[in-house]
Parts: C-alpha cells; structure tokens; sequence
C-alpha cells in the first residue's frame, strides 16, 4: 500500500494528495498544499445511452450529434457518442451484459469478435476513446446516467486523488446551487465507460422511471454538463483553482434485499427509507418491510449515507442500497501544465 | 341507437340506466331508479404480472398463491394466478407482445388461418390458456370477476380500471371504495375497444397504481393494492350476502382522445411532457396550458377546445404505443340500485 505520506527531504513530507508538510526553523510544522500541475485537456467524450433506457443522455447526445456548437468550446475538441446503440432502439438497459461494466483490461485485451454484444461494442469504444490507460486516450469523458433511485444530481467519481475532476466537481458545486448535488465515490469497484479516459465523471439523475424522460431532469444534465465543459474551458486557459474540500460519499457496504432459499424477494424497501437517498440511517431505524407487513431494523454500528435505493436494474444484482460514509476529501490547488 | 327511454306501459317509461318515470294521476312526473339485480358473484379471479415488471401484483399474488387465506371469502370461491410467468421471471412488460391486449375474439377464437400453430406470439398462446380458466370470454361460463393488479411509471394514484361503463356491479363498488379511498375511474366509450385481461369474465376491474417505476416495489403502492383487494372481496361478499346498494353517482373518466408526444418524420420524438404537466394526471388541462417542451426548451400548449383531464402521463411503456397522455372527459354515471338476484 502506497504510504500516506513521503519524504521529499528530511524536513519536507508530501502526502499523496499533495500537501507539503515542513519542519518550520521553530520546529513547529506548517502544511501547505502542493499546486498540482495537469496537462490541458484536448479531447473531450460525452457518451449518452450506456444503458439504453437512461433516457436524459440519449436524448441530449442525440441533439448534440445534429450540432454540436453548444458543446463545443475553444480550447478542445469535444465528440459526442450513443455508447449502445442497440440497446437505446429497444429502450432496454443491455442486450447481452451490462456495458458499463466490461472496461476490464481482460475484456478489453481479448482479440476477435465476442457473440456477447456489449463486450463487441465495449472494444469499439475503447478504439476511439481510448485505448484505456494509454496517452492517446481521450483526456476527459462525460457519461450520462439515470436512475429509479431519488439520488438528486449525483457526481460519480472513481478517482479522488483526480485533481482535475475534484476541482471540477468543486466547480459544479460552489457554481450549481441547485440544492441537491451529491458526490459519490465509486472507487475502481466496477469498470466503466468513463474510466476509459484519463479523467472521468458520470452525471447520474435521479429519480426517472427508465425508458421516460422528465423534462427537468433533462434540462439538469444539460446544464451540469455545460458547467463541466465551462471548467475545462478555463482550466485549459490556465485558470488556477485554489484548495479546497469536497464533501464527498464513499461505499463502506452492500446490502441486498432479504431473500428467500430461492433467491426471490421476502421484503420491500420501507416506506420510511423510500426515496431517502442521502439521508443518514441510523442503527436501528426502520429499512425493509416484509410483504407481511413487519419491519426490518439496520443491523450496523454506526450511520450510514444510503445511496441507489430501489434502483430497478440493481434488483437483478442483489442491491437493495449502498451505504456509505460520508468523508472530506482535501483537494490540491490546481492549474494547467504549460 | 337504442333510445334512451322506452315504454313499459303508456305510463311508465324506463331509461337505459334504469331510471322509471311514471306519470301520476296528478299527472306530474315521478321518477325513480328501477333496482338491477345482478346474478350472484361465485368465481373471482385475482390476476398479477399480467405485465411482468409491474411487481405489485406480481408479489401479492406470489404471497397469496403460498396463503390464499387471505382473498378469501365465504360466498364465493378465488382462483390467484400469474398470467404472464415468462415475463415475470424476466421482469419485463412481456415477451412476444402485450398480454393485456391479446384478449379479442379473433386471437382467442381462431378462424384465421395464420391464427394457430405453436409459432405464434407466446403472449396469444399464454392468452388462450388463462381464456380456458377464466372464460370463455362472453360466455355464460367465465368468471364473474377478473380482477387485474398493475402498475404505472404515472402519477395516477389508486386508480380503478372499469372499462365499461354500464357494469353496475363494478360501479356501486367504486362508490363503495370511495368512502375509504380516492380512487378515480377509467373507462372507455360504450363501445369499447375491448381487448384486456379483465375482459375475460361478466365483471372485470383493473387496479392501477402508480406512480412506480417498472421493476421496482414501492411499499406503500403494495400496501394500497393490497387493501384495494380486500375492499373488492369484502364488497362482492356483502353483495352476494343480500346487502342492498341504493342508487348513486360516480365521477368517473371516460377516454375522448389519444394524445402523441410531437414527433419527427422519423418517428422519434421532438419534446417531452411538459414541467408543468409531469405528474398532475386527472388534473384539467384548459385549451393554451403547457403540455410538452422541445428539446431545445420551447413550449407547447394544448390545443383543444375545451378542458380535459389528462390520465397515463409519461408511461413508459406507452412511448412505443404512442401515447403521452390519455386525454378523457369527466362524466358522472347514474347508477341503479343494486341487489343480488336471487
């Protein structure tokens, strides 16, 4: 495991997210952060239909491949893209596997045709944003998601010692002030579209019934991502963007739905925690509701932030929520390397 | 088209719905409801997952198929069914085509040739089965009462599917449920087009609950679908038991319109439902208020000449049928006092 910190000399400490700790002449330390300095972003990917039934994304891709100027900013070039295509004409999630979930270096070093169709796409898709973990992948992808669950505007980060996304999910907060935005941490626990650039963030609406598209929820994801595009204008330009801390939800746990022996539901989400994205749960509040109308009570020690819960498509996964805690993520000043 | 009145004597005139308007020595008018009697409810069927992902019913059938105890009732026997398992177990709508309009004369009875064989659509097959249990349809022999659970992504609350507005039975039970519940009612012209699972018995009711999304379980709409059941079976059991049910009137909605969301020469669609209009199902909608937004953020008002209330806002299963919303009219049905024949 990479150490917390590291010695730059003997009386100079860097940590991994960049602060800078010194042993003052008074011998008392004093910790500053470490101006991170990124490469501009030069090509930008913003991929809707992932899954085929998240509407918002399909629709706002397919206004953007008819013109694409408001996406469209002076200091990189942006491609706009349906990710699975077959799967938006029949308005299902997937049609063999869940795309967003095949970005596995395994997958995606396999030669030759697949009969698994999102494994066929996801290697396409990888020939033009990518290749993952290259310097001629695309620098930063956008990928657009809804969800059944009432998670509001969630930012999805799988990187939070990513300087330029933690400074752009800053950006998207102090200047959004829609009451609602949420950062979640999604961590390398699963392989997605976006981790096939070198930056990546998901939007990700909810609540909206798959295969529907709610007007407002629409318009939230245009303007979220036209704050994301706005950020890597400046950054590029060479605007510098301070310290900061983020408040942000990584997962601690999954927890699945009661079952029976045959794998199928014994309980429902509970009124009380229904549409409670967010929201903490505390030991012993209520969380399940068996069909027979008895409560369910959370086992664990401390709070937990619930998040995805009564997602339709993670039935089939066995996820009734994830929890999770809420942390503080202290994000590096940030600036363009010329 | 039948009159709306006729002669039972050169006196005594009796209208469709069973109005009697004497003429009195006086000779002023004296009108009266002329009581319905309704045959005995013996078979009721409970239906879930007649669209696979719409989970209430499909779990309140699962439980009662394990207990039947509770659907239970001393003056009739019930019959629980699954009616689409292959789309349950898959948890979609369906799989070849909609069960919930394959029930027709020329599906269910054949004369057609390309009407057989084992190469046709599950769901007609799957259609053809559940007409043998529960049917014939239009027959002396079917069920009394077909009772059909759903779910909606709209925001319709607990709404009653009576499809046909001269079914006095079903009519005295929503003014009946109404004293416990708010339960708006929807129903078609007299003269149909009647193709649902509930077609299949004398008296058929849907259950439609929302708004929840499809393949998901929202505790409250089951307890609500569940309590909904009871109220049926209670009612039915009082009606079989004697209990007389005075005349009355239920609001209820009837459908005039089928309104698309604006499409391109393609067919996809150029805007959504409006703000304005998401989630405000049964709510008037007057001639200029906003009902869809473009793409490009313009607004598009009704266009109609007069109010209507709009119901099935924004289901999803209804973009590919081409449906935005149901435009329906409110109208109030006079209903005849009701007992049991004996």
């Amino acid at each position: 495991m990479t150490p917390l910190f590291r010695y730059l000399t003997p009386q100079v400490l860097v940590s991994r997210v960049g602060h800078i700790v010194r042993v003052l002449p008074s011998r008392t330390l004093h910790c500053t952060f470490k101006m991170s300095c990124v490469n501009p972003v030069k090509r930008v990917g913003i991929l809707g239909g992932t899954h085929g039934n998240e509407l918002s994304g399909v629709y706002l891709v397919k206004k953007w491949l008819k013109d694409k100027s408001p996406v469209t900013r002076g200091t990189f070039e942006t491609t706009v893209c349906i990710s699975n295509p077959k799967a938006v004409e029949k308005c299902v999630r997937y049609i063999d596997t869940d795309l967003n979930r095949v970005f596995t270096d395994d997958n995606l070093r396999c030669d030759g045709q697949n009969s698994v169709y999102e494994l066929n796409r996801g290697k396409e898709l990888n020939r033009i944003f990518g290749p993952k973990h290259s310097p001629e992948s695309y620098d930063f992808i956008v990928d657009f998601h809804n969800t059944t669950s009432n998670m509001h505007n969630s930012l999805m980060v799988h990187d939070t010692e990513d300087p330029v996304v933690m400074n752009l999910v800053n950006y998207v907060l102090q200047n959004y002030k829609h009451s609602h935005n949420y950062v979640f941490i999604t961590g390398n626990a699963y392989h997605t579209t976006r981790t096939m650039g070198t930056h990546g963030l998901g939007i990700e609406i909810g609540p909206q019934a798959h295969g529907t598209l709610d007007a407002d929820v629409y318009q939230r994801m245009e303007k979220i991502t036209h704050y994301v595009l706005d950020f890597l204008d400046k950054f590029n330009q060479g605007e510098e963007f301070p310290a900061c801390s983020v408040e942000a939800h990584r997962i601690t746990e999954k927890i699945d739905f009661p079952r029976d022996e045959s794998g199928d539901l014994t309980a429902m989400i509970h009124p009380k925690l229904q549409g409670k994205d967010w929201q903490p749960i505390n030991p012993g509040d209520p969380i399940f509701l068996t069909f027979e109308g008895e409560t369910i009570c959370y086992q664990g020690n401390s709070t937990i932030y619930p998040a995805f819960i009564n997602e339709a498509a993670y039935y089939e996964k066995r996820l009734a929520f994830w929890a999770m805690e809420k942390i503080q993520v202290s994000v590096p000043p940030l600036k363009v390397q010329k």
